[in-house]
């Protein structure tokens, strides 16, 4: 008889070799648990290798999901259960393993050489190391086998399900429907029904070694979370933002052009946004990160709303093309997906250190928008905010996401199609101004008074044929110019243009309206400093917190927002860049960075001893 | 948008003058992209287009000033990207007749990439790659087409670069359309670029262009009465390959010149632009080197494949056609797992 015991919240994470489908396995618990209606958040964390040498430390890959009764803001610190597939997930992920924690460990791979091949001289389920956490050892492997006896697969296809034996238990342990994964598994395996079969097979055979086996004398519910109504869906990052530029077409009624080069982490939103040509999305995979930029302004220039993806590395060798874009004053939307850097760094694991490069990494004086969703399904709205800049005054606009958000998942509270801006320009057709002859002519560079953008003349516009380049131009009539005052002017007027780029205020959580310190984050950051803040206030600390989504031009009332605290802290996964910027733009502040590059998200215990320390230190 | 360029029947019909922009031209005197220039001016009404649904692009160098010249659409973008962003502009507005204008250092050095996925792709692009053997703009260094041992700024004991051969890159590009043509022939010069905007599919035009100031004379021995004949070979489709007293004879896998006397008339390779099997304009391409020795002039290749820009188009107009796409983007948001709070 089993005991059914209620949790508020849970963090699970499934570790295994790179082949063993651990990502596949976090992707059905979430969704699973997103039906159930938790509120979740997840980490998926796995080598850039696609199959690393089988059975060692490097080629671990795990996922980490978090989920809860209320709503929650990480995929939490450290998980309470871990799922083993072999000595190696055990070993990488032990450490990370809150104490008392349960591990569910497969057996079957903790053989004397797979022991030997990462470091371990006894082994770990025997020899009592383990014996401040609770232990299942389960045959994961030969179980699966054993119950697909009567199959007609492969041992090798058999043994492979075992992804699936472990979902069904942990499904089991923690009182999840396996029905949506069932279905799954059927259309997964469309042409292969044995083995769809098998899997689901495996997957039964799980959940009732679960409530059979005695081992298991507990399982676990954890109700609904109390969210906002409304219909909701998990979404990555990269996800959010493929439907977040997909949506901006639609929104402006523009086509949209994408022009991208593979690169991790940023390929899935080529691959999503070339899945949606029936919202008249194009997608050219160009030859080179240059050549992808340099499309996507060859469509600007033809009336196409523009974007090109990439991350840090590719960001640099776009940064010519961005120039031109800046000199030609023409939409485009970039989007940098970070990553560990610099050069390959570590291209599956999460940093925030392009703000710079974002800001300032092109040559000459040439200010770009940028931006930062703070959260997975932030990305959709991101992207339609990057859009309407773009459009609005002409100008390359920056979207800085990151590896954490990218592949992170969260539930997401699907947008009413009636509350979806309006982004639909007007294309320059007529003539704007009289020469000296009192001709009628069209001046390229005739700027409106508010947004100080120049009018859009596509070409196949009668009449208003132009010739524009990165030459600088004389501001209204576009002609080359070299006369310096012009050029002053102009560098000047770009600037201002930027400058006076509408975003909304910046808005300031402090509840009791007495805190000394406020925590400024931008990013992905949101998260993890939304639990640090709210365990502070939960022990009675007052502290404020903002958040940044625009960071140039920095909301009009952060000075302000800024002044009324004794600290800024800034916690951010570089060295002080935004840091860097709010001591140039604010001196009088007195800010305080919480750097680490390590890769990983903050957890939100490192960031609640890091703020409690600065409060307590006045 | 249609997927044709849109001819108006009945409109005026335009001259070279209307094709003149009221920017003062701004080449060394004597510079050969003055003919080029003007070539292009005479040939742009035959297009039967109005001014607006042209669109010149270039890159950086001395040639890449012309889209400022030309009363048409105009981009003078960066240095060897031209190809690029016309392609965006291409596959996006199939209603535009998209034109490249490059040199030697911007389409072979540092935009080489560009320019030869262009061609493997067969984007419908004119590109005109005038070549001078030499960086004028920068004031005189080698180029990737300069010969070795070329004495310049930048090689003053002599250059030990091995040089490109621009049309024998565009055929094992997979390039659909390959011509060569010279400045100072206007005729010639006027015949290839209508060939080239008549090809469907990218078309490669190579422009030998003189540049008085730092490699001047470099083509002098095509253009002079007294050396020409034995060294410019005029290839016409469907005609015997021969010119002075020479001819053009199959030869191991390759092609070779002979005195025309000396084989028999059923030896002379017939020119056919045509022919599928690249090998043959490569071995074209081949007959001359740096030395000039023997330069075939004309359309070396013409034949047809699918345009990559047409392909992209279709795959999105089939998928998009009769879609209301907010209501799509509903159920996109919509599909999969949802779940709803009451």
């Amino acid at each position: 008889m089993n005991t059914v015991r209620q949790l508020d919240r849970v963090v699970i994470r499934f570790a295994g070799d790179s082949g063993d489908g651990m990502q596949l396995t976090g992707d059905r618990f979430t969704a699973e648990t997103a039906k159930l209606g938790n509120d979740l958040s997840t980490l998926p964390n796995y080598p850039a290798e696609i199959r690393a040498p089988a059975g060692t430390l490097p080629g671990v890959s795990s996922f980490q999901i978090h989920f809860a009764d209320t709503d929650i803001l990480t995929p939490g610190d450290q998980p309470e259960v871990l799922i083993a597939m072999n000595p190696a997930a055990l070993k990488a992920n032990l450490r990370d393993l809150k104490s008392g924690g349960t591990i569910v460990v497969n057996t079957d791979e903790f053989t004397k050489r797979n022991l030997t091949k990462v470091g371990y001289d006894d082994n770990p389920i025997e020899d009592g190391s383990l014996d401040d956490y609770q232990v299942h050892p389960v045959a994961l492997a030969s179980l699966t086998i054993g119950a697909l006896a009567d199959y007609e697969v492969s041992k090798k296809d058999a043994e492979r399900s075992k992804n699936m034996f472990a979902l069904g238990l942990v499904s089991w342990m923690y009182s999840r429907p396996t029905e949506a994964t069932e279905d799954f598994l059927r259309g997964k395996f469309k042409s292969k029904p044995v083995i769809a079969e098998a899997n689901i097979a495996a997957l039964k055979a799980g959940w009732n070694y679960g409530e059979t086996a005695e081992a298991f004398a507990v399982r676990f519910e954890i109700p609904p979370a109390k969210l906002a109504k409304g219909t909701y869906r998990n979404i990555t990052g990269n996800t959010a933002l493929a439907w977040g530029i997909t949506a901006s077409g639609v929104a402006s009624g523009l086509p949209v052009f994408l022009g991208a080069y593979p690169i991790t982490p940023a390929s899935d939103i080529l691959h999503e946004l070339s899945k949606h040509k029936r919202f008249g999305v194009t997608t050219v995979q160009a030859e080179d990160e240059i050549a992808a930029a340099g499309a996507a302004l060859g469509a600007a220039w033809g009336g196409a709303l523009a974007v090109t993806t990439s991350s840090g590395p590719g960001i640099a060798l776009k940064s010519e093309t961005i120039s031109l874009a800046v000199s030609l004053e023409l939409p485009l939307v970039v989007v940098d997906v970070q990553r560990a850097g610099p050069s390959t760094g570590m291209p599956t694991k999460t940093e925030q250190a392009d703000l710079v490069m974002a800001m300032f990494g092109r040559h000459g004086e040439a200010p770009i928008a940028v931006l930062a969703p703070q959260s997975p399904s932030d990305c959709f709205d991101i992207m339609l905010e990057a859009a309407r800049i773009a459009l609005t005054y002409r100008t390359p606009v920056m979207v800085l996401s990151d590896g954490y958000i990218a592949n992170g998942a969260e539930p997401w509270k699907l947008p009413d199609m009636a509350d979806l801006p309006d982004l639909s320009v007007e294309f320059a057709t007529e003539m704007n101004a009289v020469d000296a002859k009192g001709e009628e002519i069209f001046l390229p560079f005739q700027r409106d008074p508010e947004t100080l953008a120049r009018p859009w003349a596509v070409p196949g516009t009668p009449g208003l044929q132009h010739r524009i380049g990165g030459i600088e131009k004389a501001d209204g009539t576009g002609d080359i110019s070299y006369d310096p005052i012009n050029h002053d002017h102009m560098v000047r007027t770009r600037a201002a243009k930027i400058a006076g780029v509408e975003v909304p205020d910046l808005e300031v959580d402090d509840p009791q309206g007495d805190a000394n310190v406020l925590v400024l984050g931008w990013g992905s950051t949101w998260g993890p400093i939304g639990a640090a803040v709210r365990a502070l206030r939960e022990k009675g600390v007052s502290i404020a917190r903002a958040h940044l989504r625009y960071l140039n031009p920095m909301p009009r009332n952060t000075a302000r927002v800024l002044e009324q605290y004794d600290k800024v802290v800034v916690p951010e996964m570089n060295l002080g860049q935004l840091a860097l910027l709010l001591r140039g733009h604010f001196p009088g502040t007195d800010v305080v960075g919480y750097n680490k590059v390590r890769g990983l998200p903050f957890t939100s215990n490192e960031l609640e001893d890091a703020l409690e320390e600065v409060i307590k230190n006045g | 948008m249609a997927d044709t360029l849109p001819v108006k029947l009945d409109a005026p019909k335009l001259k070279a003058k209307d094709f003149k922009s009221s920017q003062e031209v701004r080449w060394c005197p004597g510079c050969g992209d003055y003919a080029i220039l003007a070539a292009v001016q005479s040939f742009l009404p035959e297009l039967g287009l109005q001014r607006e649904n042209i669109a010149f692009v270039s890159g950086i160098g001395c040639s890449s000033r012309f889209p400022y010249y030309l009363n048409t659409y105009g981009i003078h973008s960066i240095h060897g990207r031209a190809p690029a962003i016309a392609t965006g502009l291409a596959v996006s507005r199939p209603d535009l007749s998209v034109w490249v204008v490059t040199g030697d250092g911007d389409a072979l050095s540092i935009g080489g990439n560009h320019l030869i996925h262009a061609l493997r792709r067969n984007v419908n692009l004119k590109i005109l790659l005038f070549n001078n053997r030499i960086y004028g703009l920068t004031k005189g260094q080698y180029s990737p087409t300069s010969g070795p041992g070329t004495l310049t700024k930048s090689s003053p004991m002599g250059s030990v670069d091995a040089p490109f051969n621009p049309l024998s890159l565009a055929l094992g590009s997979e390039a659909t359309f390959v011509a060569r043509t010279l400045d100072s022939d206007r005729a010639h010069l006027h015949e290839v670029l209508r060939a080239a905007a008549e090809h469907e599919g990218s078309a490669f035009v190579e422009i030998y262009q003189n540049c008085p100031i730092f490699n001047d004379g470099a083509f002098e021995v095509l253009k002079n009465p007294e050396t020409r004949d034995e060294s410019l070979i005029r290839l016409r489709h469907g005609e015997p390959i021969r010119f002075g007293d020479k001819a053009v004879v199959q030869s191991g896998y390759g092609l070779q010149v002979v005195d025309a006397d000396s084989v028999d008339e059923s030896e002379i390779v017939v020119h056919k632009a045509d022919v599928d099997d690249p090998a043959y304009a490569f071995a074209l391409s081949r007959l001359s080197g740096v030395a000039l020795d023997h330069t075939p002039i004309g359309v070396f290749r013409s034949v047809e494949r699918p345009t990559y820009d047409k392909d992209v188009r279709t795959q999105v107009d089939e998928a998009a056609a009769g879609v209301d796409r907010k209501e799509a983007l509903d159920r996109l948001l919509h599909g999969g797992d949802t779940w709803t709070v009451l």
